[in-house]
């Protein structure tokens, strides 16, 4: 087992990581830039290396340093984390040629399922349900390409494939729009990216975001711990998780997790991965892509079984067998996670600041992974979540009340925070129904402004019709309170 | 030298019973001292009634933290990487400079050796040594300062 581990991270995951390996008795060294010396993560390593200025790609990307930090410390493994270098296989590679183990699947992993397109082609040949699309460009023929989305099937995206962010993208609803669109998405992909190759996918409008972790060792070994339910989403950033997934039964969970594992078992993989699948309201799904780190939400998966998964990560990267078999994992009640992000809970900008008051909720069942404190300042230079609030109950109507319980009791004095926005959400009928694609959000969210608009209406005209206008949900009376 | 570290000083000052300590880290001083209140009129009246304070001039306890400037004026040339310190470029050859060398701004002061690497490290000031903040083989991380050079 290792004597002392670099945590290559800052923040709520690093925390974790440093709890996992205080409890293993291993010792942690932290990095951080030079505005995070007062970091909580800092504070609760036992050695610290200043890596860099605050500039993230000079210090928590910062290759050469970390390594470096490890090397002078004498740690013999790195955790990455998620984000920073997690899913970066230079990094992976480099930490392995220089003797410290990197925690997590082996670079050459990393690297094919970062790419999209063969990590597509991987899963296919595993027999893993993937996006009905077309293979590689599609020709300049009209005729094939008619024939090419005949076999995908309606509606569809026509994409480009040196693009992103929505550019070069057409939906396509029914055949007679199809050759306009490919037209026009190839002109507004030359215009982008200088190439004007497209490929066509099934287009899935209320799919669900519902992905199933899996944990391997490298004795062989490949278990997975049941799926979570993404779906609330606000451009393609998780809001809420919760596991097990309310759009899920028995036979659809078989059939997932089994999916998952043998894309696993495929690409030989080693230590905690998550294999995102896309959930059609027919009860076809479909793999999406797989993240070959721990991810936020990991939480919800060990409230509900049990199991502390950074702790096994730990110990498959130091050789061991996975502690326990598929047949020991057994999954109790529901969890649900909220990302409190420091965001005004209506227009979503930054909200920066220090927060003055920090008090984070308690009682049965409840977890806080957080690094926020009173008196921090929330450093604009790094992502704007500052605290996980996890909840564990029996059904998931209890996980709500009891979230909405937590929710109301946090104290995050001093900036705003997202926490009123989920207590408008837990309390919709929609999400308590629990069912609802991945558009979710953006409909309550047009919901909301709707029923606004209709109140600001009825008060223009003078009269009172039905209740009064919705305003915030009521917090808990604030008592006058003394500085901390 | 950072909050969590006065505190410690406080603390060392409360469990030893001392006045005051004074610690040096790389380029920042600190002296903490603890400032006890003047001691009570040992009278039982005072004792009786410790409400009764209006005689004595209100008395306080507490620390009082002093940053005090630096001794010597002048600036420091920080490390830009993390690594071990070496002050030659190998441990037969003679340092690259000493307490008194005058340095030019781009002149090899010092190695900082990371992964195998021998980083030469180039000043950016000009001026006098006046006094190196880390030792030979010591480790060092990003922005640590050193060597005082003044102009």
């Amino acid at each position: 087992m290792f004597e002392k581990i670099l945590i290559a991270n800052r923040g709520e995951i690093a925390i974790r990581v440093i709890r996992a390996c205080k409890e293993l008795g291993i010792r942690t060294v932290a990095i951080c830039s030079e505005i995070d010396r007062d970091a909580l993560h800092v504070l609760f390593a036992d050695e610290r290396v200043v890596v860099g200025p605050a500039d993230n790609a000079l210090s928590y990307r910062n290759i050469l340093n970390i390594v470096s930090a490890a090397s002078v410390t004498g740690a013999e493994a790195i955790h990455p984390g998620y984000g920073f270098l997690a899913e970066n296989p230079r990094f992976a590679e480099i930490c392995e040629s220089c003797g410290i183990t990197f925690i997590g699947p082996r670079h050459a992993t990393i690297s094919q399922m970062g790419d999209k397109a063969t990590a597509k082609i991987l899963m296919e040949a595993a027999g893993v349900p993937v996006i009905p699309g077309s293979k590689g460009l599609l020709p300049d023929d009209d005729d094939e390409i008619t024939a090419l989305a005949d076999k995908v099937g309606y509606p569809l995206i026509v994409k480009a494939s040196s693009g992103g962010g929505g550019r070069g993208m057409r939906v396509v609803r029914e055949a007679e729009s199809l050759i306009d669109s490919v037209h026009a998405a190839r002109k507004e992909s030359a215009a982008a990216f200088g190439d004007d190759g497209v490929y066509l996918e099934r287009f899935f409008p209320d799919a669900r975001h519902v992905e199933v972790q899996i944990m391997a060792d490298h004795h062989g070994t490949v278990v997975h711990l049941g799926e979570r339910d993404c779906s609330v989403q606000r451009r393609n950033q998780k809001l809420i998780e919760e596991s097990p997934s309310p759009a899920v039964d028995k036979a659809l969970r078989t059939r997932m997790t089994d999916a998952a594992v043998a894309a696993a078992v495929s690409v030989d993989y080693r230590n905690a991965g998550t294999v995102e699948f896309l959930l059609a309201p027919d009860g076809n799904f479909y793999f999406i892509e797989m993240n070959t780190r721990i991810q936020v939400e990991h939480p919800v998966t060990e409230m509900v079984t049990g199991l502390d998964l950074i702790k096994e990560q730990i110990r498959i990267a130091a050789g061991e067998k996975l502690s326990f078999a598929q047949k020991d994992v057994h999954f109790r009640g529901h969890a649900i996670e909220c990302r409190i992000n420091a965001e005004d809970p209506d227009t979503f900008m930054p909200s920066l600041g220090i927060i003055s008051w920090y008090h984070p909720p308690g009682g049965p069942s409840v977890r806080v992974d957080s690094a926020a404190y009173t008196n921090y300042a929330v450093p604009p230079q790094y992502d704007s979540m500052v605290a996980k609030v996890i909840v564990h109950a029996d059904t998931r109507q209890e996980a709500i009340v009891r979230m909405v319980r937590a929710l109301e009791e946090i104290v995050l004095d001093g900036i705003r925070t997202t926490v009123p926005l989920y207590l408008e959400v837990l309390d919709d009928e929609v999400f308590r129904k629990g069912i609802y694609s991945t558009r979710y959000l953006e409909e309550f969210l047009a919901r909301k402004r709707e029923r606004q608009a209709q109140d600001d209406r009825v008060r223009a005209a003078g009269k009172r019709k039905g209740p009064a206008p919705a305003g915030k949900p009521k917090g808990p009376p604030r008592a006058p309170r003394a500085k901390p | 030298m950072d909050l969590k570290e006065i505190k410690e000083l406080i603390s060392y000052l409360e469990s030893t019973g001392f006045a005051e300590v004074e610690v040096e880290g790389g380029e920042v001083r600190v002296r903490v001292v603890r400032h006890s209140p003047p001691p009570q009129a040992q009278t039982p009246a005072a004792q009786a009634a410790p409400a009764a304070q209006g005689a004595q001039p209100e008395s306080r306890g507490g620390y009082e933290v002093r940053i005090p400037p630096p001794a010597e004026p002048g600036r420091v040339i920080t490390s830009p990487i993390v690594g071990t310190f070496y002050r030659s470029p190998a441990p037969d050859k003679p340092p690259y400079v000493e307490v008194g060398s005058v340095i030019k701004k781009g002149q090899v002061i010092c190695i900082v050796e990371a992964m195998k690497l021998m980083n030469e490290i180039e000043s950016e000031l000009e001026g006098r040594v006046t006094s190196f903040l880390v030792d030979d083989g010591e480790p060092v991380e990003f922005g640590q300062p050193l060597m005082r050079v003044e102009p």
